[in-house]
């Protein structure tokens, strides 16, 4: 367990160090900064100052090592927009983003999991279909089409629903809704999946043979054994999320998010908040990998302690 | 103690959908009585024992006419109670006992959680008393150190071990009946005697009925007082052992009978001085395993050396994980030997290049145990078995159609079996067909690896005889791999017995069989169950344990010097005493 532990930190050192690197190329090779800064009408000796003012007059090579010493000392640079230190902004924006990534991974995993496990082992009969066809219409419908048909429904003829910002508990059921619709619809699939592996596996028959009930059989010796390759799904799913998936549903809805606010800075071009945005989406992501990785172990004991061999 | 029978089927009738699996069908089991059920796979063996659990309906099946009545106040008939009454029986009063031990157990849960959670259920036991009765349970079956086991899972352990886990399990609440479906048909014989042993042992102490499920007469022999035989659902036979086993009055228990592997029953005359087809010179097979940073190897193969000539079959016998396969792709290089020579047909296979043995694999063709894996199913019959033919450019002026119609009277098919697919055929069938495959390109010689243990004993029966008649007819060499010494014996000249990785002892087969020298031969043979009711089964003799095969990267293996103990007959010199070394040295010399 141990050697695993270190395994997964040391690929998320490198992991993340790679896309630091990418980051950093990938915004100097759009130009240069000043131009799309400070526009039309500089002279050039203004123009020369400013850009000693930002050392960027050096190699790419010191820029990149001024840029990760930057790192080390916290001073991740000033929106140019809101001359506020990024840090901070971006801060600010996670906390609304992660509440919204958990409330939607909380119902997926309520509605996905029971009904996922329903579909198995009901597959000859009409509710295991009835469960695969709701998940088929989550796949089906893109989420913004979701969003929009909810906040028509909800919000606009009912009027039950808040639909901008996140000031209550209800401002939460819209987007989470729209955001989950996606992940039910591949959770349910593979834990259908899952479960009829499982299902025909020799080791229940030997539960039921010890008298169990169904119950138990189902839940404790069949989710056991397909939770394994539930949780690896899950895993990819969240992070996917964190990466990008929540940009739309947080746009249309106005979320204070994170994902809202990469979509600002890229409109505005407020470089160092979308560069600092996708490095601090990028860590997530690791970490959310590293977790999946360790709780697959966890819960493999096949991968917790090597085989005897 | 009641006069009733513990266990009584009436009439049962078990169908899947329209098709009967069981028919008609009436014993019983008495309390401290073992009762065999035998037959071959379809026989409804185990649909049987799944209708006493309860358990038919999960598997799409159900009782459809009978009655089967479990002993108590009042007596309950198994096939009419509602299903919260059955799981009730289920692991309490009713146990069964799976056959293959490793996809029994449930991989993500602890071993000792998997017993406990039976007690707790049961007998209403507290974790805490659960997990001590575990614990309990485990040393019963005489597992060691159970302490740790309780919180090993199931890959921590060998497969016997596993069994006992299984066995543990079953036994945990006390039933009153156990159906041990083939609970020794995945272990090796030495690993069989002792779980056959073990369930001798608890029947004693416990008094428990035991319907005991094998394919397997001596088995059947060494653990039953009464044995029903069934075909096809139906009942053929029904008696004591030792009364069907001296005078069994079907035709079908005669054919068993006659068809079962016996040990000592005789081997087949060597061909003299037959002219050298594979010469193996010290073969070693090395896999690495372990973290890079502790890299070790495991040596699958240390040093084997066998000689096969035209005509000759020897027989590879080992347990499982011996290394026997490993030999056999090693010789065919369908993995890469770390070291030690090969020659086929004077050509050393050693060294060469993938283009140059190509025409080389023509000579050195093989049978794999499962017919089921190894036919690609999106061929028909014709381009299966003509294909290493038409790989290698032999196909005769008649083209395909003509070679596979030949093939497939040669290994007893029809011809127009050369139209259809391999699904449609038995597993018998299929492993013809994958021997007419083998044939198709005349080769020097056929590897054999466990070509009938996943084949019914009649129609094992048939495989090696036909493997004795296309020998006759072609005079190939066969290199027959088996962990069954009984099927060895009957189709090898010569036979090899291979133990971690090394060849231990080596001679004409009935040289080696009748005076086996090496400590683990003696205890191998001495495991065999004989068809011999009211044999005793001798204690197994201790044998030392083998050399590692796992060593740190570079060390080298044991070796084990082979000296001659009699004619043609070798035995590893850490086994053979001295004084017998010593006078037998020059013999080596002489031959």
């Amino acid at each position: 367990m141990l050697s695993r532990s270190l395994t997964v930190l040391a690929r998320m050192t490198v992991t993340f160090l790679v896309i630091v690197t990418l980051v950093f190329f990938a915004t100097r090779m759009t130009g240069n900064p000043v131009d799309f800064v400070v526009g039309e009408g500089l002279t050039s000796e203004d123009r020369a100052l400013l850009i000693r003012y930002f050392e960027l007059d050096g190699s790419w090579w010191a820029q990149y090592r001024a840029f990760l010493r930057g790192f080390i000392d916290g001073n991740f640079g000033l929106s140019f927009i809101e001359r506020r230190p990024v840090a901070e902004i971006v801060a600010a924006r996670i906390w609304p983003s992660l509440q919204l990534l958990l409330s939607a991974m909380a119902l997926t995993l309520v509605v996905a999991l029971p009904l996922g496990i329903l579909a198995a082992i009901r597959r000859d009969h009409w509710t295991g279909s009835a469960a695969m066809a709701v998940a088929f219409l989550g796949y089906a419908v893109p989420n913004f089409v979701l969003a929009v048909f909810l906040i028509l429904v909800f919000a606009y003829w009912l009027n039950w629903l808040p639909v901008v910002g996140n000031a209550t508990a209800l401002h939460f059921i819209l987007p989470t809704v729209t955001l989950a619709a996606g992940l039910i619809a591949a959770l349910t699939r593979f834990t259908r999946n899952a479960m009829l592996d499982v299902l025909g596996q020799d080791y229940m028959r030997t539960a039921r043979a010890k008298g169990l009930p169904e119950r138990r059989v189902i839940l404790h010796h069949g989710l056991r054994n397909a939770g394994i390759t539930i949780l690896s799904v899950i895993g990819l799913q969240v992070a996917g999320l964190a990466a990008a998936g929540s940009v739309v549903v947080e746009s249309i809805f106005a979320w204070p998010g994170i994902g809202d606010l990469l979509v600002r800075s890229a409109i505005r071009r407020d470089y160092p908040v979308l560069q600092f945005g996708v490095i601090a989406v990028a860590a997530a992501v690791i970490v959310i990998n590293a977790a999946v990785d360790l709780a697959y172990a966890w819960a493999d004991p096949r991968l917790r302690r090597g085989t005897l061999a | 103690m009641t006069a009733a029978p513990l266990l009584a089927v009436e009439n049962l009738s078990v169908a899947f959908g329209g098709h009967p699996a069981v028919s008609g069908l009436s014993f019983t089991v008495k309390r401290g009585e073992t009762v065999a059920l035998v037959g071959e796979s379809g026989s409804g063996k185990s649909a049987t024992a799944l209708a006493i659990m309860g358990l038919v309906g999960r598997d799409g099946g159900r009782v459809t006419a009978g009655r089967i009545l479990l002993d108590g106040t009042p007596p309950l008939d198994l096939a009419a109670l509602p299903e919260p009454a059955l799981r009730r029986l289920r692991g309490r009063r009713i146990a069964q006992v799976f056959q293959e031990p490793m996809t029994a157990l449930n991989p993500v849960i602890p071993l000792g959680e998997q017993v406990a959670e039976a007690l707790r259920l049961h007998e209403g036991m507290g974790r805490a008393a659960a997990r001590a009765a575990a614990r309990a349970a485990f040393a019963r079956v005489g597992i060691p150190d159970p302490d740790r086991r309780l919180d090993q899972f199931p890959h921590e352990l060998s497969g016997g071990l596993r069994q006992r886990v299984m066995i543990a399990m079953a036994l945990a609440c006390r039933p009153d009946l156990l159906i041990a479906d083939e609970p020794t048909t995945a272990l090796d014989v030495t690993t069989q005697a002792g779980i056959l042993d073990l369930l001798r042992r608890l029947q004693a102490e416990t008094g428990m009925g035991i319907l005991f499920i094998t394919h397997d007469m001596g088995v059947v022999a060494e653990i039953a007082q009464r044995m029903v035989v069934l075909r096809a659902g139906r009942k053929q036979e029904e008696g004591p052992v030792a009364q069907v086993f001296a005078r069994p009055r079907a035709d079908y228990t005669r054919m068993l009978m006659a068809a079962a592997p016996r040990l000592g029953a005789g081997s087949p005359p060597a061909p003299r001085d037959p002219a050298p087809v594979l010469g193996v010179e010290d073969l070693s097979v090395g896999f690495p395993t372990g973290p890079f940073w502790a890299r070790r190897v495991h040596h699958a193969v240390a040093g084997v050396s066998l000689t096969i000539g035209r005509g000759e079959t020897l027989g590879l016998v080992g347990e499982s994980g011996c290394g026997k396969s490993t030999v056999a792709r090693a010789i065919l290089r369908l993995i890469e030997p770390s070291a030690g020579r090969v020659r086929l047909m004077g050509r050393d296979l050693a060294g060469l290049s993938a283009a140059a043995l190509r025409p080389l694999r023509a000579e050195a063709q093989i049978v794999f145990q499962d017919p089921f894996a190894s036919l690609n199913p999106r061929l028909t019959v014709r381009d299966l078995v003509t294909e290493p033919a038409a790989i290698h450019g032999r196909l005769p002026p008649g083209g395909r159609r003509a070679l596979a119609a030949e093939l497939l009277a040669r290994v007893g098919l029809e011809p127009e079996a050369a139209d259809r697919w391999p699904h449609q055929f038995s597993g018998g069938q299929r492993q013809r067909l994958c021997i007419a495959r083998a044939l198709s390109v005349r080769p020097a010689l056929i590897i054999a690896d466990e070509p009938v243990s996943a084949l019914d004993v009649s129609v094992a029966r048939q495989v090696t005889d036909l493997f004795a008649r296309l020998q006759r007819e072609d005079g190939m060499a066969i290199l027959f791999i088996s962990h069954d010494v009984a099927v060895v014996e009957r189709v090898s000249h010569r036979i090899a017995v291979m133990q971690a990785g090394r060849i231990v002892e080596t001679g004409p087969t009935e040289a080696v069989l009748a005076a086996p020298r090496h400590p683990y031969t003696q205890r191998l043979l001495a495991a065999v169950p004989r068809p011999e009711p009211g044999r005793l089964r001798p204690a197994l003799p201790e044998a030392p344990p083998p050399p590692p095969v796992v060593l740190r990267a570079g060390a080298r293996p044991a070796r084990a010097p082979l000296v001659a103990v009699g004619p043609g007959h070798l035995a590893a010199i850490d086994a053979v005493p001295p004084p017998v070394r010593a006078a037998r040295l020059p013999a080596a010399a002489e031959a």
